[in-house]
């Protein structure tokens, strides 16, 4: 008998350095969302606080879920197999609890008003890693994650990721850039 | 509506502080789509009737920001800038890449046109459905980098403040002027992001002249509509796929060129023109590659090429220097063409202009000719306040441009752009200086040299409407009509699959319902664009107006044989170019002044142009 294998839950894999900016991510998530070029409809979004720091902003599944344990509405859910967080679109009272309560900030409101929106992982197979490996960059990809506590610290707003990559970019010049 | 649109164009009298809509109708739209193309309808139907006496960088003039029905669902999102140009005096379709034109689109907007003129400075904000004008003191004076930081953290506040329950607001796109626009620099760009540019036109002097810092926009809408949804991913598909094949992508982007454009083509501008050959590897790509990139590719909206990369001076006196490749235009004009050849020292030129808001092309021709000048003693370091703009010296190519940019000294003449400085040099120093500016109309010429015949064509920038614009010239057999459809319909030229047969039509049918093919593009519409361009051009005024006997050919310079290289000695036939010249007029529809025929003008549907031109033709 062989010993029973852990399943590890998907992960999107991000290497920000490695981002070109080109927000095909932005554009594979609306359009399997939406089904349309929606940039901010996106549960992914590029922040480009500063240019050549490009940050794609995505919800990390933290092994504690705060966003989930915040919603008043019950609208929030993880799903069992891949771990994403799920929204009930009927539920969901556009309060902004969940927003909060996440240390990354990460899910936005619909710009349509009446709904969050936050990455549900494509059901496993999440359409922005696979474009972004297509086009050669593998700023995201799929990987996989376990419960440890390294993944939650991607709950982090673009703001702090940007302050160490323009210093990582530009050296020295990077901190005059953005403080 | 009509599918691809939004049907709306904000237009913003910066006199009066008013705001309203303009919506062109749909047989407008469907005859001059967007970008290059509507502008230059619209300009045309506003200024054509007094075009000769509108002042550029007067109140009169409009600035118009356009998008195309393309923009954004093919690869790269470009906006077209464009005006009455205070280099041609006529119209140049002016565009660059960024997130500026998405925004726009995404707030509800096809464009923005702006006339008058604000007492102090302004930016304007495009936000969903939108659009107000905001004191921009605290903004005037800024560099680039500065701009861009400072509206971000502005306008990013006010969203929040504006939507609180939102989330984390993105950053808006914007399309802003340096100093050098504030200045009123001839040859100043429309700049988006660092160091993207609307170069060609001088555009970033109108905005100045307007008292206008920057277009910012955020939109949260989707893309407009389309008239066939379930054509777009198939299209997009292929997009992608040809771009993330092509053989540019990921390796040099176009930058390679400032070192094969040089070896191997002999049309890469050296030292003001003086050559067109070199074989300095110092400037090879392996030296941006191996020192200067931290950013192998680096894109803007939705292109699937990536032909920009990002490079930063990391040691020594340029240290903390930030631009993009530099591209090929760059390299040449901030390198070969100052005569510096080392990858620092072309980022640091690259970046300075960058950060001044110049036009990369256009002022470093006007400081290539600047240094040639030094070089024959016909302008001292006197002239130039102190500094020695000696070939290579890439410090002193910076501060020259600064110079320019202030306007200080001989700067304030060489501001004027490469034509006019060499108008007002020849008759202050009592020399003929005009044979050492390398420019068409005005327009600073390209880095693409024809003079081996083998490269850009004899009788290309000498012809264009755009002037000096590399990237509208005729490539025969192709008419210059065929360059108005990428900055009509507003898409990347880079980002556009090759080598998938009519995809930009696919594309316009599946977006806007319309059928057209590419012949009738050449023949009719785009034929309709150059015509109204060239009409202008002719009009021309105030300050200058173009002879097409004198002016339609190239500059002095490219009568000279090449003077090293393996094309040695090669030079155009002047005789013979002009009565290839002939041929040429015949072909575009213009009698043999050059001037548009009665009979083309009306088979277009021209009347009020032909009318407009009649007292030219006596």
């Amino acid at each position: 008998m062989s010993r029973p294998v852990r399943v590890m839950k998907p992960w999107v894999v991000r290497d920000y350095m490695k981002c070109s900016g080109c927000r095909l991510c932005e554009i594979a998530c609306s359009m399997k969302h939406e089904g349309r070029m929606w940039p901010e409809a996106s549960r992914v979004r590029v922040f480009m606080l500063v240019p050549g720091a490009e940050v794609p902003h995505l919800c990390t599944q933290c092994s504690d879920y705060p966003c989930v344990s915040s919603c008043p509405e019950g609208a929030l859910s993880v799903n069992d197999e891949t771990g994403a967080i799920i929204v009930e679109d009927e539920k969901c009272i556009s309060c902004g609890a969940c927003i909060r309560a996440c240390p990354g900030e990460v899910p936005h409101l619909h710009p349509e008003g009446d709904r969050v929106v936050i990455c549900d992982l494509c059901d496993g197979d999440p359409e922005c890693a696979k474009v972004c490996v297509e086009a050669g960059y593998r700023a995201l990809y799929k990987g996989t994650r376990t419960s440890s506590k390294n993944y939650d610290l991607y709950a982090i707003k673009p703001e702090e990721i940007t302050k160490n990559l323009v210093v990582n970019l530009y050296g020295e010049k990077g901190e005059e850039l953005y403080k | 509506m009509i599918p691809g649109y939004n049907g709306k164009i904000a237009e913003v009298d910066l006199t009066t502080g008013k705001v309203s809509d303009f919506h062109p109708d749909e047989e407008t739209l469907k005859k001059y789509v967007g970008g290059r193309g509507l502008a230059t309808k619209i300009l045309w139907d506003r200024l054509g009737k007094r075009w000769a006496e509108v002042d550029p960088l007067g109140p009169e003039n409009l600035l118009t920001a356009f998008t195309g029905p393309l923009t954004g669902y093919i690869s790269g999102a470009r906006i077209c800038v464009s005006g009455k140009s205070p280099l041609s005096n006529g119209i140049v379709g002016s565009t660059a890449g960024g997130e500026f034109a998405l925004e726009l689109k995404c707030a509800g907007y096809d464009g923005v046109i702006v006339k008058g003129r604000s007492e102090t400075p302004v930016y304007i904000l495009v936000t969903d459905g939108h659009v107000e004008i905001r004191d921009a003191s605290k903004l005037w004076g800024f560099d680039g980098k500065e701009t861009i930081k400072a509206v971000n953290e502005e306008v990013r506040a006010l969203l929040k403040e504006r939507k609180p329950g939102f989330g984390l607001w993105k950053e808006p796109g914007l399309i802003y002027i340096g100093p050098s626009g504030e200045n009123m620099v001839r040859n100043a760009a429309v700049m988006q992001k660092w160091s993207h540019a609307c170069g060609y036109g001088g555009y970033g002097a109108v905005m100045g002249s307007k008292n206008l810092k920057a277009i910012v926009a955020k939109g949260t809408g989707p893309q407009p509509a389309v008239a066939y949804p379930d054509e777009m991913p198939k299209l997009w598909e292929m997009t992608k796929e040809a771009g993330f094949s092509g053989p540019q992508r990921n390796l040099w982007g176009t930058g390679a060129a400032g070192y094969s454009t040089g070896v191997e083509a002999s049309a890469e501008p050296v030292r003001n023109w003086q050559d067109e050959w070199h074989d300095e590897k110092s400037i090879g790509v392996i030296n941006f590659e191996t020192r200067n990139w931290v950013k192998r590719c680096w894109s803007d909206y939705g292109c699937t090429r990536a032909c920009l990369k990002l490079a930063v001076v990391k040691t020594g006196p340029f240290k903390g220097a930030i631009t993009d490749n530099p591209d090929y235009e760059l390299q040449a004009y901030c390198g070969a063409n100052l005569g510096i050849f080392d990858s620092d020292g072309v980022v640091y030129v690259s970046t300075v202009i960058d950060d001044l808001g110049l036009s990369g092309i256009n002022s470093a021709n006007t400081m290539g000719f600047a240094a040639e000048l030094y070089q024959r003693g016909i302008l001292t370091e006197e002239d130039f306040e102190g500094i020695k703009p000696v070939w290579g010296d890439a410090k002193a190519m910076g501060e020259l441009a600064w110079l320019i940019a202030e306007r200080r000294g001989i700067g304030d003449v060489l501001a004027e752009g490469t034509f006019r400085a060499a108008k007002a040099i020849s008759e202050t120093k009592g020399v003929d200086v005009m044979k050492y500016a390398v420019q068409f109309k005005g327009i600073e010429v390209g880095a693409h040299g024809i003079r081996t015949g083998k490269h850009f064509p004899y009788l290309g920038y000498a012809i264009s409407v755009q002037g000096g614009d590399h990237t509208s010239i005729p490539r025969p057999p192709m008419s210059e009509a065929r360059s108005t459809i990428g900055d009509t319909m507003v898409i990347c030229n880079m980002g556009t699959p090759r080598g998938v047969p009519d995809i930009i039509w696919r594309y316009m049918k599946a977006v806007t319902g319309w059928e057209m093919t590419q012949e009738d593009w050449i023949n009719v519409n785009g034929m309709r664009i150059i015509q109204i361009q060239r009409a202008v051009l002719l009009l021309g005024g105030p300050d200058v107006f173009w002879d097409p006997e004198k002016d339609d050919d190239n500059p002095e310079r490219w009568y000279d044989p090449l003077p090293s290289g393996p094309y040695k000695g090669l030079a155009p036939d002047r005789d013979e170019l002009m009565e290839q010249r002939k041929t040429a007029y015949a072909e575009m529809g213009w009698d043999e002044r050059g001037i548009p025929t009665s009979e083309e003008l009306n088979k277009l549907g021209l009347l009020d142009v032909d009318a407009a031109l009649k007292p030219l033709r006596r």
